[in-house]
């Protein structure tokens, strides 16, 4: 799977939890630009990915995620 | 995207903004307070119990109590859950929560004594649950995941531990009204513990329960609480072909068709059968919805093993029209909701044709025979909350009342029909041993309801109570049987004046002059106290047009209001004669004097 096709799966992953087909979501998108993105929210983000990619994630993978670039780079780094 | 069970609990979560939408675009519901305390992270259960709830007809609006102060706010309330006044309590309360376990080596003294300290805490944590008035849903607790004995924890370690306390969770749950078991341990055991409790999301999120284990966690909990407000299930439809035997009748005869323990197909069905059958045995309705010829349907019910014997069901339906209208029919006939069915089906297209009519019916999807039972058992149609003598008997009345419409059927004249059913009713107040079954019967009664208005126990209990309020049950049993109660009045005194609050029938004995007797027994005890004028209220809900003219029929007089929300007057006339003709009337306890 390519980079774009990893973030393109993810945008789904994220305007799904949302209910909001309009969301733009790129490599620079952090929790901060979407409404409603809280740790909980994030908790699911995180779940939805696993099972999307079949890959799992440690605490420490996950701690330092600053946007959605980083998410897509673990999950590549993953498969 | 549905949350019809089986559903798949990561779709839940993720879906869950699109499906609250969809759920909440849906309606009517039923408005309900619900307070969530916390023993461990609450948030995502809060967001899908409301999608459960929803899918129930019950709207709720939560109170949530702060992060792992469960304890703090229940026992020494600063007055905020008390001034919310939940309609119920949530405590959501895990094995993180439960405080330090034994450790291995403990001596058996100092077990016990930590078993009696857990025991006193949890002691004044539910009898100030209690002090709210509302119905409390307690869990009990997950087994630990690490057992440093191994299997010697079953016998004097934490695993006991954790076990004996439940064991005393259930004895007290069992003897408090008002208190419901979430039992945490079956619900996490069922699932996998290991899968259940995951270690990092609770160490990073103080999440008791892993996120895909959280659907199941909530939906356990829905499915209390729409047993308490009356948003069970009433009635399991069954298909006969490949559902309840392995074969077609039509085509293969009583001796073709598979059931029992001479084959494995065989014992899948017979299995379904027994699970149905003892169903029944709890006041669940069955019947058939089948395709077939009547004469070769009903012929299956002599197979050797048939569990299930045709006096079983309350409702037969075997032909060729379209299934989905064969349910209506039946709903029809037994005088309950569509949405009250639930129907059971191997063929994926008959479901998915009875789904599309979308009259409420619920249609579990199903994959192998041998599981039929649980997937049934699992999505909660029929939880259980209360278990009263009624619903005990409720499925043997549901086959007296099919032999009494075929007894009316041979009387032209209906006065004729009913003197032959030598009915005796049965009036008093309401007696404290009759509470629970009076909230249960005012809480489930949607159609012969003049309010719809619900309660809780502590509240029937007051109005039984009060020297200025009238209650008045009536039970009713004739030559098939006995009903049981099927009927409440309540009405407030004010002066000369009794305002009816309540006044609610059982539809199963509709048209016997019951509600005629009622009424009798009513003025009765509005004469002994002086009352001379009786007011009536009407609020119309989706369910209860059948009495929107209800006081209009027993001689009130409809002083405002036009079709929907009415208030009504009766005068009580010099020298008034019994409506009632048919029914031998006992007064069991004479009126409260006040």
């Amino acid at each position: 799977m390519s980079r774009q096709e990893i973030l393109d799966n993810v945008a789904e992953v994220i305007r799904g939890i949302f209910d909001d087909e309009s969301l733009e979501i790129t490599d620079e998108t952090t929790a901060a630009d979407v409404e409603d993105w809280d740790s909980l929210e994030q908790i699911n983000i995180l779940v939805a990915c696993e099972r999307r990619f079949k890959v799992k994630f440690s605490v420490g993978d996950v701690e330092g995620l600053r946007n959605v670039g980083e998410l897509v780079d673990l999950v590549a780094s993953r498969l | 995207m549905t949350i019809g069970y089986p559903f798949d609990p990561d779709a839940v979560m993720q879906n869950k903004r699109t499906l609250r939408r969809q759920l909440l675009a849906g309606g009517p519901f039923l408005d309900k307070k619900v307070a969530l305390l916390s023993g461990s992270t609450i948030g995502e259960i809060k967001n899908i119990l409301e999608l459960f709830l929803l899918d129930a007809g019950i709207r709720p609006q939560f109170h949530e109590g702060d992060y792992g102060r469960y304890y703090e706010e229940i026992v020494f309330d600063d007055g905020t859950l008390a001034s919310f006044a939940p309609d119920v309590l949530y405590l959501n309360t895990s094995l993180h929560s439960l405080g330090a376990l034994p450790e291995a080596g403990e001596d058996e003294p100092e077990a016990g004594r930590r078993l009696e300290a857990a025991k006193e805490r949890h002691t004044a944590v539910f009898e100030s649950a209690q002090r709210l008035g509302c119905p409390v849903i307690v869990n009990n607790y997950d087994l630990p995941r690490i057992r440093v004995m191994g299997n010697y924890e079953g016998v004097a370690g934490k695993v006991r531990y954790v076990r004996r306390l439940n064991e005393w969770i259930a004895g007290f749950v069992g003897e408090h009204p008002g208190f419901y078991l979430n039992d945490l341990e079956y619900i996490s055991s069922f699932y996998g513990i290991d899968r259940w409790s995951d270690p990092s999301s609770y160490n990073s999120w103080k999440y008791a329960v892993s996120p895909s284990a959280i659907p199941y966690l909530a939906h356990s909990i829905a499915c209390i609480v729409k047993s308490i407000f009356g948003r069970n299930k009433k009635a399991l439809m069954l298909d006969l072909d490949n559902t309840l035997w392995h074969g077609i009748i039509g085509d293969d005869g009583v001796e073709g068709i598979r059931l029992g323990i001479e084959s494995p197909e065989g014992i899948a069905h017979a299995e379904l059968q027994s699970y149905a059958k003892e169903l029944s045995r709890i006041g669940v309705i069955l019947g058939v919805c089948s395709k077939n010829e009547e004469d070769a349907a009903k012929s299956g019910f002599s197979h050797p093993s048939s569990v299930l014997k045709l006096e079983d069901f309350a409702s037969f339906r075997a032909n060729w029209e379209p299934k989905h209208l064969n349910l209506l029919e039946s709903a029809r006939q037994l005088n309950i909701g569509a949405d009250s069915l639930v129907f059971v089906d191997d063929n994926p297209a008959e479901r998915e044709i009875v789904r599309q009519a979308d009259a409420g019916i619920a249609v579990p999807e199903l994959a192998f025979p041998e599981r039929y039972a649980e997937t049934v058992s699992g999505a909660g149609y029929f939880e259980v909350t209360s278990l009263s003598e009624d619903d005990r008997k409720r499925a043997e009345m549901y086959r007296q009342n099919a032999m009494r419409d075929a007894q009316q059927n041979s009387f032209v004249d209906y006065g004729d029909y009913l003197r032959s059913l030598e009915m005796k009713g049965y009036f008093g107040d309401f007696t404290e041993g009759q509470l629970e079954r009076v909230t249960q019967l005012a809480n489930k009664s949607n159609q012969f309801n003049l309010t719809t208005r619900r309660y809780q126990v502590s509240e029937m209990a007051q109005r039984a109570a009060d020297p200025n309020v009238i209650t008045l049950y009536g039970r009713l049993e004739d030559r098939f049987g006995d009903n049981g109660l099927v009927s409440e009045v309540i009405g407030v005194v004010n002066g000369d004046n009794l305002d009816i609050e309540l006044w609610l029938m059982s539809c199963r004995v509709l048209k016997r002059g019951m509600e005629n007797a009622m009424f009798d027994r009513l003025i009765a005890r509005c004469l002994a106290r002086g009352i001379r004028t009786v007011t009536g209220y009407y609020y119309k809900t989706a369910k209860n047009a059948m009495v929107a003219n209800f006081y209009g029929t027993l001689g009130f007089e409809k002083i405002s209001g036009e079709d929907a929300d009415s208030v009504w007057l009766y005068r009580i006339p010099e020298g008034r004669t019994d409506q009632n003709i048919y029914i031998e009337v006992h007064d069991e306890q004479t009126g409260n004097p006040g």
